[in-house]
């Protein structure tokens, strides 16, 4: 396995000097998902938006297929990353088929091809085309939104996704059933995903490695079996949050 | 007003009709030409919006009257009537086309805008796949306002001999015929009663499904 993203010393502060990322170097390898875990502010999308350049790091590079990406041409270099956001950004006068299709039709693939495609895609990520296909995203649930945001950033078969809290404002129950669709898709195809979330069960249920971040330095970056059992106190102070629910429990029951 | 009235002046208020038509038309293709690719530019490079969209708001404070008047002693401008009501016409609709489209393009969701950079649309794409059909009902109100208010004032271009239905009510007012007044007011009114509807169906085409 190669490393198909790797971060090397990047550090990132704002003009008004608010360092948000602090000499990160972390290796992705090629179809394996990491999930960055951290707080509000941690630095987490900072590190995610530094693949595709919406940030371009104050220091250190990012290497993408082995390439620094600050040398790469960035339309070139964007088309070849998914991007899958909370909030969707969907285009609301596009259908659904259209947002799907957007990169093969700015590529100038034919009609034909890209109504195909999304067909797929959209059958890939659990929506019926017959159903989806012609509506506008206003007509669509959150968690539908979030599929067809999915299926757009896969059109163009891209070797790397990224994800940005993808689930983050959806209900438990439909958030469960994305992870369990993303991480059935993930299986079938041969992308390396970077995935920013706040929710440790969705960063063990899907990454492969986990890497947790805190005031924009990287405190971890382990195999999910190992990060369940480690001893640094910021990890366990996360798995502390995301159980007490367990601890309540525990001191509830009778003696 | 008697039939007799309109034998007489019926031709008159047709051409100057069409006069009017015409001045104020020139004007909007004008101004909307500087106005649109303006705003677009502001969007692009926000620290220049808060002045130059002050300076539109200056043109706009000054009385149309006195607009011409300034017009009047410049070279080139000054041997056609026209040139000047077109100019000061189009100085007028410049405020609410530029403002439409600065802020119509800056109102548009920013994580639309954003996964539109992060997949790879180029900068081409991004204004004409994403940013003016988005923005478009509120360009498209600008133009309408602009519009309504330019038939209004080019009523005022008769002073300089500009001609319109101006020159009705300013030969009215003049001979205390208040037909003749009334005779360019009225066309004048229902041009802009026109255009407002019109303008107004255009913009609900162009109507984005909410989000």
């Amino acid at each position: 396995m190669s490393a198909e993203i790797e971060f090397k010393n990047v550090s990132f502060a704002t003009p008004q000097g608010r360092v948000l990322l602090s000499h990160i170097s972390l290796s992705l390898q090629s179809g394996t998902t990491t999930a960055v875990l951290g707080r509000s502010g941690s630095g987490k999308t900072t590190l995610l938006r530094t693949v595709n350049r919406l940030v371009q790091p104050t220091s250190g590079d990012v290497l993408v297929h082995g390439e620094p990406n600050r040398g790469a041409e960035l339309i070139a270099l964007r088309r070849g990353i998914g991007y899958v956001i909370q909030e969707t950004g969907l285009f609301p006068h596009f259908t659904v088929e259209r947002n799907v299709g957007v990169v093969l039709e700015i590529e100038g693939r034919p009609v034909s091809q890209r109504t195909q495609r999304s067909n797929e895609l959209l059958a890939a990520v659990g929506l019926d085309p017959g159903t989806f296909a012609k509506r506008y995203p206003h007509q669509l649930s959150g968690g539908q939104r979030q599929r067809v945001g999915l299926a757009r950033a896969l059109a163009a078969e891209p070797r790397i996704l990224l994800m940005d809290e993808p689930f983050g404002a959806l209900d438990p129950l439909t958030r469960a059933e994305m992870q369990d669709m993303l991480r059935a898709l993930l299986r079938q195809l041969h992308t390396t995903v970077l995935l920013v979330t706040h929710d440790l069960d969705e960063a063990l249920y899907l990454g492969d490695r986990i890497a947790l971040l805190s005031d924009g330095k990287l405190i971890a970056h382990l195999a999910p079996t190992e990060f369940r059992t480690a001893r640094e106190p910021e990890i366990e102070a996360y798995i502390r949050a995301f159980h007490r629910a367990d601890k309540r429990a525990e001191e509830t029951r009778p003696v | 007003m008697s039939s007799g009235f309109f034998a007489q002046y019926g031709g008159e208020i047709a051409t100057l009709t069409v006069e009017h038509l015409w001045l104020t038309g020139a004007a909007m293709l004008f101004a909307t030409a500087v106005a649109v690719p303006a705003g677009i530019w502001l969007t692009r490079a926000p620290r220049w919006a808060k002045p130059v969209i002050g300076i539109a708001n200056i043109l706009q404070t000054i009385p149309s009257l006195a607009m011409f008047g300034f017009l009047l002693p410049l070279p080139w401008l000054g041997e056609r009537a026209a040139r000047i009501a077109i100019l000061a016409l189009a100085a007028y609709a410049l405020l609410p086309i530029l403002r439409n489209t600065y802020a119509g393009i800056r109102g548009i969701d920013s994580s639309v805008v954003e996964v539109a950079r992060a997949m790879g649309l180029t900068g081409a794409q991004r204004l004409f796949m994403i940013e003016l059909p988005l923005a478009a009902p509120f360009i498209l109100a600008g133009l309408r306002t602009a519009t309504v208010t330019c038939i209004g004032i080019a009523t005022i271009a008769a002073a300089v001999g500009a001609g319109g239905l101006g020159e009705l009510i300013f030969r009215g007012v003049a001979s205390v015929d208040n037909r003749l007044v009334l005779a360019g007011a009225i066309p004048a009114a229902l041009l802009a009663l026109i255009a407002d509807g019109a303008l107004g169906l255009l913009e609900r085409c162009f109507k984005v499904p909410a989000q």
